[in-house]
């Protein structure tokens, strides 16, 4: 077991290391296509910004700054040159650096959770953090795998889907969103935390922060530097568009529905 | 499913929880939840890492704060939460762009505030244009031209969107010659007393905090002009009564009246008699700023009727694959990125000290009249759909109409500009 920095205060001061992962993902409001060699979706001239999910884990992580829980916040990112775009925008929003990790052609084509996390657990020992935030999931390929296999690989405690975290003495006691309800669990830290979507709602950068941020350094490193093999484990074979929704018809008795899904063979 | 609500709460949420009326078309919600802005390239117009993320900002906060409420905006030609709206533009620094920090200022560019005009016009024409009157017009005038005390007293609140301001030039006399203004300031000590009237005046009926221009010099035209700052609230002004336009429908216009005001000597924003200098510099950095306007209106009018072309089918076809229709959306794409290289890189230029006046004037010349052939283009291409106010393009057009006409008309520009080519051969015009 990896031990974070200053994981265990007493309850009265906490001045947690936490670090953001910060994913560039095609923008929610582009309508995605597929490539016409079925192997993936096209990206080149398509709007990206940060996962939305990940914007609540930064903005949450700001507000512990803001709270004096934390001392230093660290945004992550993984990927192309491009990535820099979406660290500026969480320092915009109040994380102190970032660092980049760079990942292109082939081998982002093939990037999974897997090697993303091995790359946050490997940073997380380097920068000594508390807490590793991130989101629950990417709108990109909505694996929902990176949090969790990230706990997995440093042996931390974890709390995904989140909706609301407090400080509870040396911990953190979070409440989790699960089928039919909520979960509330106490957390030890050093742990990862993964961000629900009523965590809370993230802040507008403004444009006084968006020019400090310009000042705000952004590291860069490879997957090499951090000892992690980033070549593909799996093979994407095909890529298909969503069925297109086809034209309902309308039944005039129950009769007629029965015997409608009877020859449809699903009764 | 979970991406869906997100995206809802991020873009749609108040377009979903704003009372829908039982007419409005399916359309409209479907554009402006699932987007389809069409995209702008910013790499072309040489945006900075940071401006594209102002870009960004300016864009999430129109489209969620703002366009939800264009269409009620335009109808009732009011904005109730117009105040509110005020303090959040303060709050992300929109309101002081230009102005420095000591103050509350953002300290960015000309190009910075064009921007964020472009992105605010792109959601609703008229209450950009009221940020306009009062970022532009007058917080950056106080900074251009006001001293130390008068920074330090009315900055501040103007910045943080506490109070709103305004600036008066024109009167029911005086329009395109504006000099010939009849509001005088009589000399009286330590003040001075203000008698006449203003008209046309964007942001009049709401403003806390005006610029106003006044004859210290009746028998002087140009020569006799000094600049004032007044506060609602001093005794004998007093705001006619809002004046019902065209277009720009929820950006407050009006008359002001001042009966005998009380103007303190400490209100006199640079030399006495010397505000015309004031005025003609502050009107071609108003040009060049206001151009983005236009461009915000070309922008909304491409996002609408381009995704309507490529929806809508007649003949079996989608209508954007006649080439009637690719050749006018290639003209309205043309232009509009025509239009946004020349007011980009006037801003550019501005940003580097370079203050033209013939380029003020033709960036916004150009724009304006490239604006309504663009929202008429639009209309066009939405047919039917287009004339009807179920769809916001009619309100594109009404909108950008006002550029040919305020912050000078497109005549009054020809006229700038082809003065100073005059000039420019030694050849003196009338």
């Amino acid at each position: 077991m990896t031990k974070g920095h200053q994981g265990h205060l007493n309850g009265v001061k906490m001045a947690l290391r936490i670090l953001v992962g910060c994913k560039r993902v095609i923008d929610y409001a582009v309508k995605v296509r597929v490539k016409p060699d079925k192997m993936g979706v096209v990206t080149e001239g398509v709007k990206h910004s940060m996962n939305p999910f990940d914007e609540i884990a930064v903005e949450e992580a700001v507000r512990m700054k803001e709270k004096k829980l934390a001392s230093e916040i660290i945004a992550v990112s993984c990927g192309p040159q491009q990535c820099q775009e979406t660290l500026r925008t969480a320092l915009a929003m109040g994380l102190d650096r970032g660092i980049h990790v760079e990942i292109s052609g082939k081998d982002y084509e093939t990037l999974q959770p897997f090697h993303v996390s091995k790359i946050l657990a490997k940073i997380a020992e380097e920068e000594k953090v508390d807490i590793i935030f991130l989101g629950k999931q990417a709108i990109d390929d909505d694996c929902n795998q990176t949090g969790q296999m990230t706990a997995a690989l440093l042996d931390w405690p974890q709390a995904t889907f989140a909706s609301k975290i407090e400080k509870n003495n040396g911990d953190l006691m979070v409440t989790r969103e699960i089928d039919g309800g909520l979960e509330t669990i106490n957390v030890k830290l050093p742990c990862v935390i993964t961000s629900d979507l009523r965590l809370n709602e993230p802040r507008y950068a403004t444009l006084p922060n968006i020019m400090k941020a310009k000042k705000k350094p952004i590291a860069k490193k490879s997957p090499a530097d951090l000892g992690v093999d980033v070549s593909p484990r799996q093979e994407v074979l095909s890529v298909e568009d969503p069925p297109v929704r086809e034209a309902g018809s309308i039944v005039q008795d129950v009769d007629e529905l029965v015997s409608k899904l009877k020859a449809a063979g699903v009764v | 499913m979970a991406t869906t609500r997100l995206v809802l709460r991020r873009l749609g949420q108040s377009v979903l929880s704003a009372p829908l009326k039982k007419t409005r078309p399916i359309g409209i919600l479907q554009h402006r939840c699932c987007s389809n802005f069409y995209p702008i390239n910013d790499d072309v117009f040489g945006l900075t890492d940071e401006q594209k993320q102002l870009r960004e900002l300016a864009f999430q906060f129109a489209q969620k704060e703002l366009a939800p409420h264009a269409d009620k905006i335009d109808k009732e030609d009011y904005f109730p939460e117009m105040k509110d709206f005020w303090k959040k533009l303060g709050e992300l620094g929109f309101l002081g762009i230009t102005a420095p920090g000591e103050y509350g200022g953002a300290e960015g560019s000309y190009m910075d505030h064009v921007l964020v005009m472009e992105e605010l016009s792109r959601a609703h024409g008229g209450i950009a244009l009221s940020y306009g009157a009062h970022s532009n017009l007058c917080v950056n005038q106080i900074v251009r031209n006001g001293n130390e005390k008068q920074k330090a007293k009315y900055l501040p609140k103007l910045i943080s969107g506490e109070h709103i301001g305004a600036l008066a030039m024109s009167e029911t006399t005086s329009g395109s010659d504006v000099v010939s203004m009849r509001l005088t300031a009589e000399h009286k000590g330590d003040h001075y007393l203000l008698n006449g009237t203003k008209f046309w005046i964007t942001n009049g009926p709401e403003a806390d905090v005006l610029v106003v221009y006044a004859k210290t010099e009746p028998k002087k035209a140009q020569h006799g002009i000094t600049t004032f700052l007044i506060e609602k609230t001093m005794e004998g002004f007093s705001v006619g009564k809002k004046l019902d336009k065209l277009g720009m429908r929820g950006s407050p216009t009006g008359e002001l009246i001042f009966d005998n005001v009380k103007v303190p000597v400490e209100n006199v924003v640079g030399e006495t008699n010397k505000g015309v200098y004031v005025l003609m510099s502050g009107l071609d950095i108003e040009r060049l700023f206001l151009a983005a306007g236009p461009i915000g209106i070309m922008q909304a009018a491409c996002d609408m009727a381009f995704q309507y072309a490529h929806e809508r089918e007649q003949f079996n076809q989608k209508i954007g694959t006649f080439q009637l229709l690719q050749g006018k959306m290639a003209d309205m794409y043309t232009i509009l990125n025509a239009s946004r290289c020349y007011v980009y890189n006037v801003a550019r230029s501005l940003d580097r000290g370079n203050v033209i006046p013939k380029d003020c004037a033709a960036v916004i010349l150009y724009t304006a009249e490239a604006a309504t052939k663009v929202a008429l283009d639009a209309i066009q291409i939405l047919g039917g759909n287009g004339y009807i106010n179920d769809y916001p393009t009619g309100r594109f057009l009404r909108d950008a109409k006002l550029y040919e006409i305020g912050a000078g008309t497109s005549e009054v520009r020809r006229l700038v500009i082809g003065r100073s080519l005059n000039a420019e051969y030694g050849v003196k015009s009338r």
